[in-house]
């Protein structure tokens, strides 16, 4: 029986939510605009990149020919039998962007010396770059060249260096895997305190419109307040986890129907504009990938989704159920104010010493302090989650502990709320001091 | 048993406030029973504690003899003052939303709710939002709601507030209706006028104090004074008339010399009239003889004033 009116409740919470008018705005407006911005995004670094900048050479010495190659961003012409003036108009008229004159001189160090790039406002960087990296390069093998260094024996020098890297089990470790391991721990650890913050958000209006609805008393004649307020918590968070799931889904689905439309290269946005003036970027042969494919193999994702379904539910429930004493203990939401701020800081505060702290060292004492805190631990142990458990990971002990001194400060906090809960409903009228509910806890 | 609700020495507190202290009441089965007394006398914190919404410090309430449990709350049907219902959504969804958390099934209650919406002429409305509605309209539908899983206890808390005179009178005629069906009502209200119609048993309570409860006849009883209000048409002057009476303490006499009507109000012995009105009928012709009879608004204010007079 008291399970029935509880799944009641949880009806109710949840058609009453789900048929929101602005729920419903809001669950299918935002995957729009959330992949419009996405295509936008690309389809702009897409025109950033695919502009080809053509620069004209009048070269009237000998060195430096067959030096300047195309690439997808930069292009050359070349210019012949024109006079400096001419080349100028040329350049002008065709709407190029730039010319660069390099003229006659005996020595190689001189011509470089003298040669000079017109452009119409100063120019971009990448394309000064290319053009100094070109003749450094070449004056480079010439000095060589005048040391007696053969060709061949520049190119033996010349040779891209990288340092190569193991860890002491004897694995090849690779770059950036801290980084991607940070950012799935945060992806998890934002994902629960955005949930946390809207939804809870909306436990504490329905609690609000509840009391000024003044139905309140109608219902607690018939459930306990305790059922009522897990029954609006539960079905919530239902609700969300719809909205959630609906967002997943359309955003992933009008994201691929979108890139097929336009034609985008979703890898453009990861590359971005930045990377315009090193297109030559050698691709990566399959066997470099592979480290990366086994890092990502190694993160413990059994662990890491189970820990996130605990760290949720608890997390959740402890935010959402101070969100529904604080929907209690007021009568309009402009009084909530005073009460919100001490719970969003707890959030923020995880957030940030997550993404400051723990990404650069995941196992120092104020990643390991904040993911015992009950308060931060939600966030900030799934951050710490990715590099593994036991052994270079997290210890056993801090994660079983986070989770013991979270299951306990729920069953507390569940207990006060429910309290404070209780005895506001019923309150009308009062602008209430954490004095008073204080007070209220011995009611 | 014949007492569907006992009460004993209930109290409660809230910090340093008293709402209810040592408060013992015994409510008989099938009878309109008035909960009096002014705002914040009580009544309301009582209520919620019959209802279990609040649980008493000490003292118990017992429930057709047993001692109240949660599975009782299916047996009592609760309309509080301060009411209301889902603004967004529609009314027969959540009439039957309220029926069911008070244990009727979905098949029954949407029976019952059509019976009771014809009956109270509302049939149209199960697809209107709340929002929709006016607020006479608004408590038609809980009052539905209230009385819907036949609960052997009703406890109405104002239930006329809200309603135009023809809906109230309407309501009434519903109470007086299922107490004729066997039901046992708690009425509250700070309107004493609205209780001598309906009420056969009273409590009044005053700064969180039981000061009187019975029934309301012998309460009535009780309290009369022996004083009667006498009209007369007379010839004669109607001081002297009135000296001749010294011995009955006549006061409040009004004198209409145009009509010689003169009305004036006596203090009679209690062991008979007929001496009195012997007298007076030799006077001239008597045209009103009353025994006034105290209201609850009277008994009310009397006893308060006692209590405080003594206190």
């Amino acid at each position: 029986m008291a399970m029935g009116k509880l799944k009641l409740i949880i009806k109710r919470e949840y058609l009453a939510k789900v048929r929101n008018k602005s729920f419903i705005i809001m669950t299918f407006l935002s995957p729009i605009l959330m992949v419009g911005m996405i295509v936008l995004i690309a389809y702009l670094a897409k025109v950033n990149d695919s502009e080809q900048r053509v620069i004209t050479i009048l070269n009237e010495g000998e060195y430096f020919q067959d030096t300047f190659k195309n690439t997808a961003s930069l292009s050359f012409i070349q210019l012949r039998d024109l006079t400096l003036e001419q080349a100028r108009d040329t350049t002008l008229a065709m709407e190029y962007y730039g010319l660069l004159h390099i003229p006659p001189e005996e020595k190689l160090e001189t011509a470089a010396g003298n040669a000079f790039l017109y452009t119409k406002d100063s120019p971009v960087s990448y394309v000064l770059d290319r053009l100094e990296s070109t003749f450094q390069s070449k004056l480079r093998q010439q000095r060589l060249q005048d040391l007696g260094v053969s060709t061949a024996e520049f190119e033996h020098i010349e040779q891209d260096f990288e340092i190569r890297t193991q860890t002491f089990e004897g694995e090849k470790s690779v770059k950036g895997i801290t980084e991607i391991r940070a950012f799935i721990g945060g992806g998890f650890g934002y994902l629960i305190m955005m949930f946390i913050i809207i939804y809870g958000g909306f436990v504490m209006r329905s609690v609000i419109e509840e009391k000024t609805s003044r139905i309140i008393e109608v219902i607690i004649s018939s459930v306990k307040p305790f059922q009522l307020m897990l029954g609006k918590i539960i079905g919530t968070s239902l609700a969300g986890v719809t909205q959630f799931a609906i967002w997943i889904f359309s955003a992933s689905l009008l994201l691929v129907i979108a890139m097929l439309l336009m034609d985008i290269d979703l890898s453009a946005l990861n590359a971005g504009p930045a990377m315009g003036g090193m297109a030559t970027l050698p691709t990566e042969p399959v066997n470099e990938m592979q480290p990366y494919i086994n890092e990502m193999m190694k993160i413990p994702w059994m662990l890491l989704i189970v820990s996130f379904i605990i760290y949720f539910v608890l997390g959740y429930l402890i935010y959402s159920s101070i969100y529904a004493a604080i929907g209690a203990a007021v009568d309009n939401e402009t009084d909530t104010q005073q009460f919100i701020f001490p719970i969003i800081l707890p959030l923020m505060l995880a957030i940030y010493v997550g993404f400051f702290s723990v990404f650069s060292n995941p196992h120092g004492p104020i990643a390991v302090g904040f993911s015992l805190f009950p308060l931060t631990s939600p966030i900030v142990m799934l951050m710490r989650l990715p590099s593994g458990i036991g052994e270079g990971g997290v210890p056993w002990w801090q994660l079983l502990t986070s989770i013991f001194l979270l299951i306990v400060t729920f069953i507390g906090i569940v207990w006060l709320a429910a309290k404070i809960y209780r005895v506001g409903i019923l309150m009308y009228g009062k602008k209430p001091t954490y004095r008073e509910l204080l007070k209220w806890l011995k009611y | 048993m014949n007492h569907i609700l006992v009460a004993e020495g209930v109290s409660k507190k809230f910090g340093s406030h008293t709402a209810l202290s040592n408060i013992s009441l015994e409510i008989p089965k099938n009878c309109i029973y008035g909960l009096l007394g002014p705002n914040g006398a009580g009544k309301t914190t009582l209520i919620r504690i019959i209802n279990q919404i609040t649980h008493p410090d000490t003292g118990g309430v017992y429930f057709d003899g047993k001692p109240l449990a949660p599975e009782h709350i299916a047996s009592i049907g609760y309309l509080p003052e301060e009411r209301g219902l889902y603004k967004s959504m529609k009314v027969g969804e959540q009439a039957l939303y309220l029926a069911q958390l008070k244990g009727l099934s979905k098949v029954e209650a949407k029976k019952r709710l059509k019976y009771w919406f014809e009956r109270l002429e509302i049939d149209g409305w199960w697809n209107k939002k709340v929002q929709e509605l006016s607020k006479g309209m608004a408590q038609k539908i809980q009052f539905i709601v209230t009385v819907l899983h036949q609960p052997k206890l009703l406890i109405f808390d104002e239930p006329f507030s809200g309603f135009d005179p023809i809906n109230a009178n309407k309501i009434k005629d519903e109470i007086l209706n299922l107490k004729a069906q066997g039901t046992s009502i708690i009425f509250s209200t700070h309107r004493m006028e609205s209780v001598e119609e309906l009420c056969e048993y009273i409590a009044l309570l005053n700064h969180s104090e039981k000061i009187l409860d019975g029934k309301l006849s012998d309460i009535k009883k009780a309290y009369k004074n022996n004083v009667f209000s006498v009209g007369i048409q007379l010839d004669g002057d109607p001081n002297g008339l009135l000296r001749t009476f010294d011995e009955f303490q006549p006061s409040n006499d009004v004198y209409n010399a145009e009509e010689k009507q003169l009305s004036f109000e006596v203090k009679l012995p209690s062991e008979g009239t007929s001496n009195f009105l012997g007298k007076l009928a030799e006077r001239g012709r008597i045209n009103h003889f009353e025994e006034n009879v105290p209201s609850a608004n009277d008994i009310f204010i009397q006893t308060v004033n006692q209590r405080n007079g003594h206190g």
